[in-house]
């Protein structure tokens, strides 16, 4: 048997460990509801995770697409990126499926195919992890580009006021551009 | 190799598991992203307010009074007796969890002590060490815990995590209120003066200026004729709006949100379009006032007196320019005080009329007492009686979803007047799922005074649930606008959308009406409000 | 192992050994635990009761909150939810009668299912209201049952329930349908505190302490009617019963150990009531978010401490910013 079969075979217990791991990452009562609320409106966390995770999953033994596998990856990174994770917290979880992986083909680890196959595997979680970097750091510039949009516009609007006050306005600034 | 850690046991000294204790003992931890600045003392003296000074929340120091102890235990106890729900609450929640995952910062954040139930027990573990005799005896173990330091910090960051929203309410089978609770609890807390700036500095600028931005009268008039250009570009008309008109028909009362800020002033271009028009048609005559130029009341989310004292304008103004009654615009909180406090802080409006729309003879029986309509209610029975001539084409370039705010939803319950309106200025209108609309809407996680810049994570967590329903009928139906009646929401959704479906704009209901109204004499109309070609105009807009 | 549930697990275990050892031990205790103690628990949960209620109606009701759960009355075309949202207090009473003999609002928990045609529908989340609702009927049924050892002779509604209850007699000869349902449905309301972690998390000793006894109390109330062992005798419990009522007290021959368990637990509860969140029971009458009418802007509600507030004038305003008013066009009241 080879070890893509062996994986597909092992898919759904291999994605369900690995969507465990993540939402271990969060406080233990908070878990829970995370892994059983299966409403996706009502925990778009737990599900916007878990479907990330298959695809994501799936996506090992295609061609790596970058774009698919960002489309896969976005979401939970996006949630990530906001919540109270250090980086390192926020990405660990992809490194995490080697683990899980490797536990799942210990046998098949013996022969020597399925070995450079697993090897293979990994270092496709790896590009995995770096594009997980770039979503992530994508993510937290929009979000203090966010703030500083904010503070930018409470500035001029501040500044606008002064100038009024001044009562010398020709030029007022256009803020609806600011926004 | 075998000196090396196994990954197991090095991400176990990684700590990548939140260590479990019970809430009693997990203490407070104050991140940056998900708290808003300290209040400006400045602001805190304007009102005069107490134990005004300069504090910072990361500090060890908050810098309280010697007895705030005293101060927070005296202020309990009179509110216990001034407000039955506070109560009521503290006594009977026997904590079924029903409430525990209806929150969109629970659902966002993840943090146990975001559930409502445990946001409530914060404050009632003090209310039973501090009044009751079980909690006095048994103490820990009966759920009572003495007010700390930590506690207090503990109060002041989760009430600040709280957008008095209501969801949690509409579950409880007691009916208990975290809203209630956080108003509550956020007066007690400005006792000791700690409040946020994104509150305390609105509620003084519009003590002093009557608006929240401080915007002095002349230069509201200056944005307002401002917006007359632009229209003037767009339609080729000259409006001109009334201010602080003695004798009109109406005063119009909107936040200053819509003034000052994108995508609200488009929403105010056309509160003015549709006065134009009615004026125009039917002789109506609406006035703006600069004194009581703030529909919206961040003092409701400071302290039941400092929510009168700032609402007290629009009586006054009324009164003195001596209107029939008072239309209000788009906004959340500031119909949550109209429609269930006004009237009983500030009223009996007896110098008012009952509301009657002139134009179509309608009773607005429903607002008798209080004398003002919401502009929904309003525009929607002049669709219905066609008084309005609309051409909803001019919005086909628009897949509309409406966002039900908090307040209209769950402390009005407006919820079929907006999409009527909608539904008649649009062609294109697509509800997002049942659970997270009309009574069960998801909060835009940035109200009650939350939507500041320093916070965006907590903004963005918290709004989290009401994106993901939005993504899902952007997905679903190609929906590229978000309506809704709220300036706190044209403020927040903005950023949300951003980070979350950025294909999706934002607009007020107001607008979609404004591009769908034919004015008379208006010249051919390329673009919309924003001045973004209509369909079919693309190529007339570039010339 | 969590205090929470321990202490209070602990404590209904010495309750029920000190109440059946000690009634067997002696007459005097008899009398103590049938007479004494269920006198007083009486007397405390009347007083304690009334004193919780008259407190919280003590207590102002300054303004309308009610949370509005439908469609508003509003314009005549559009039809307002009259009970999610009730204008009338017509309306009111509906809601109110809906929360408390349905639970309303825990009904409303839905949840939302797609499909694998991407068909969304809805699905109520039901074991949390279903529970408790099995819970807080049979658990009234079961009082109301009761009530044949407190009159003579019983009326006639109550042996219609009674016979009702006990439809399932055909095949368990004497089994009560709201005894095992009362029993079944604490058992869990408790399990579901203990395997749920987010209500777990929550879960104070006060939570468990009254599920444990009311445990305690259906288990024992079902032994000594089942098991042959301790089977009571119907009559002497009577007896004893009536006695209570008629100010009579008297401890008949014939009951022993656990019908005193039983009447010790029913002491405690009742006892215990008006000190905890068992008063929800009281409290969900007062609930100013469920009892207060929605029509806010139709009829004014009086605030009874409403008091006058420093506000900044339109004078003061005016004498603030008079001159840039002018100067801009903006009319003014003082030249």
């Amino acid at each position: 048997m080879g070890l893509a079969e062996i994986l597909e075979q092992h898919k759904g217990a291999i994605v369900n460990k690995w969507f465990q791991t993540v939402i271990e990452t969060y406080p233990q009562d908070t878990a829970r509801f995370l892994k059983n609320r299966k409403d996706q409106f009502a925990n778009p966390v737990g599900s916007t995770t878990l479907r990330g995770l298959q695809g994501l999953f799936d996506s090992l033994f295609t061609d790596l697409n970058r774009e698919q596998i960002i489309g896969y990856l976005d979401p939970i990174i996006r949630i990530r990126a906001v919540q109270d994770f250090t980086p390192s917290q926020a990405l660990a979880f992809i490194f995490e499926l080697k683990t899980i992986l490797r536990k799942r083909i210990n046998q098949a680890l013996d022969d020597k195919n399925a070995r450079r196959a697993c090897d293979q595997l990994e270092s496709r979680i790896d590009i995995i992890g770096l594009i997980a970097f770039d979503i992530y750091m994508q993510c937290r510039e929009t979000i203090f580009s966010l703030r500083t949009n904010d503070e930018h516009r409470k500035t001029l609007q501040t500044f606008k006021r002064a100038k009024l006050i001044v009562e010398d306005s020709d030029v007022q600034p256009n803020l609806k551009s600011v926004t | 190799m075998s000196d090396l850690l196994t990954p197991e046991e090095m991400k176990a000294n990684l700590d990548y598991h939140t260590p479990h204790s019970g809430w009693m003992n997990t203490p407070v931890n104050i991140r940056k992203g998900m708290y808003c600045y300290a209040s400006n003392p400045k602001s805190v003296e304007t009102l005069g307010l107490p134990n005004a000074r300069k504090w910072n929340p990361m500090e060890e120091d908050w810098e309280l009074p010697e007895n705030w102890q005293q101060i927070l235990h005296e202020g309990f106890k009179e509110r216990l007796e001034r407000f039955r729900s506070i109560k009521v609450f503290m006594d009977i929640c026997v904590r079924c969890g029903a409430c525990s995952d209806k929150c969109h910062f629970f659902i966002g954040t993840g943090d146990p002590k975001n559930m409502p139930v445990l946001r409530a027990e914060l404050l009632r573990s003090v209310y039973r060490n501090d009044f009751t005799r079980f909690g006095k005896i048994f103490g820990k173990l009966a759920g009572a815990r003495p007010m700390t330091a930590n506690v207090l910090k503990e109060w002041w960051y989760y009430l600040f995590q709280c957008t008095e929203c209501r969801r949690c309410s509409l579950f409880c089978p007691y009916g208990i209120d975290t809203a209630e609770i956080t108003i509550f609890g956020r007066e007690l807390l400005n006792l000791l003066g700690l409040n946020i700036d994104w509150i305390a500095t609105p509620v003084a600028n519009c003590y002093r200026t009557g608006n929240h931005l401080g915007i002095q009268p002349h230069a509201y008039k200056d944005m307002l004729d401002f917006f007359v250009d632009d229209i003037e570009d767009i339609t080729g008309l000259r409006l001109e709006p009334n201010f602080n008109k003695k004798g009109a028909d109406i005063l119009f009362i909107t936040p200053s949100g819509d003034v000052f800020a994108d995508p609200g002033t488009y929403t105010c271009m056309g509160y003015m379009m549709l006065f134009h028009y009615l004026k125009e048609k039917y002789g109506l005559d609406v006035t703006w006032s600069t004194y009581a130029s703030e529909g919206g009341n961040f003092g409701f989310f400071t302290a039941h007196e400092v929510m009168k004292r700032l609402n007290a304008k629009m009586y006054a103004e009324a009164k003195r320019l001596g209107v029939k009654w008072i239309l209000g615009g788009e906004c959340g909180h500031m119909w949550r005080v109209i429609h269930q406090y006004m009237d009983t802080m500030n009223g009996p409006a007896d110098f008012l009329e009952e509301p009657v729309s002139p134009i179509t003879g309608t009773k607005f029986e429903n607002a008798k007492s209080t004398k003002m309509v919401h502009i929904t209610e309003f525009t929607a029975d002049l669709i219905k009686h066609n008084k309005l001539e609309l051409d909803p084409s001019r919005n086909d370039h628009l897949k509309v979803t409406f966002h039900d705010s908090c307040n209209p939803s769950r402390g009005m319950g407006m919820f079929e007047e907006p999409r009527y309106v909608i539904k008649n200025v649009c062609n294109h209108f697509y509800d997002m799922p049942r659970n997270t609309i009309k009574e069960q809407t998801f909060c835009c996680g940035s109200g009650s005074g939350l939507n500041a810049g320093e916070d965006m994570e907590l903004r963005m967590m918290g709004g989290l649930p009401r994106a993901n329903a939005v993504r899902h009928v952007h997905e679903k139906h190609g929906v590229n606008i978000l309506a809704n009646v709220c300036a706190v929401d044209r403020a927040a959704l903005p950023a949300l959308m951003e980070y979350w479906v950025p294909e999706v704009d934002v607009t007020g209901t107001t607008e979609l009406v404004a591009n769908a109204l034919l004015m008379p004499g208006e010249k051919k109309r390329t673009t919309d409000l924003r001045s973004e070609p209509l369909p079919g105009m693309e190529e007339e807009a570039d010339e | 192992m969590n205090v929470h549930y321990i202490f209070p697990f602990l404590v209904v275990c010495v309750m029920f050994l000190i109440s059946y050892f000690l009634s067997e031990a002696a007459t005097g205790f008899k009398y103590l635990f049938g007479v004494v103690i269920p006198y007083l628990a009486i007397l405390t949960f009347v007083a304690g009761v009334t004193y919780r209620m008259m407190n919280w109606a003590k207590s102002a009701v300054p303004f309308r909150i009610p949370t509005t759960a439908g469609q508003q009355k509003s314009l005549p075309w559009i039809k307002p939810n009259q009970f999610d949202n009730p204008s009338s207090k017509f309306g009111v009473l509906v809601r109110m009668l809906l929360e408390i003999l349905v639970f309303r609002s825990l009904f409303r928990n839905t949840k939302f299912r797609m499909s694998e045609d991407a068909q969304s529908s809805y699905e109520m989340e039901k074991w949390l209201w279903l529970g408790a609702l099995v819970f807080h009927w049979a658990f009234l049924v079961t009082l109301v049952r009761h009530l044949r050892f407190f009159t003579e002779p019983v009326p006639q509604a109550l042996m219609l329930l009674e016979s009702l209850d006990g439809f399932m007699q055909v095949m368990l000869p004497g089994l009560m349908l709201s005894g095992v349902a009362l029993l079944a449905a604490a058992t869990y309301l408790f399990l579901r505190r203990i395997f749920l972690p987010q209500v777990k998390y929550i879960s104070l000793s006060s939570d468990y302490f009254p599920l444990f006894l009311i445990i305690g109390i259906a288990a024992s109330g079902i032994l000594m009617r089942y098991v042959p062992d301790l089977k009571i005798d119907v009559t002497a419990a009577k007896e004893l019963s009536m006695g209570l009522v008629t100010l009579r007290p008297t401890i008949p021959e014939g009951v022993d150990g656990i019908f005193f368990v039983h009447v010790f637990m029913v002491s405690a509860l009742l006892a215990y009531f008006p000190f905890s969140k068992l008063m929800h029971l009281g409290g969900i009458f007062l609930s100013p978010t469920r009892n207060t009418t929605t029509n806010t802007r139709e009829a004014r509600h009086v605030n009874p401490w409403n008091y006058p507030v420093k506000v900044h004038t339109y004078d003061e305003y005016e004498d603030d910013f008079r001159e840039k008013m002018i100067e801009a066009g903006l009319p003014v009241e003082k030249e």
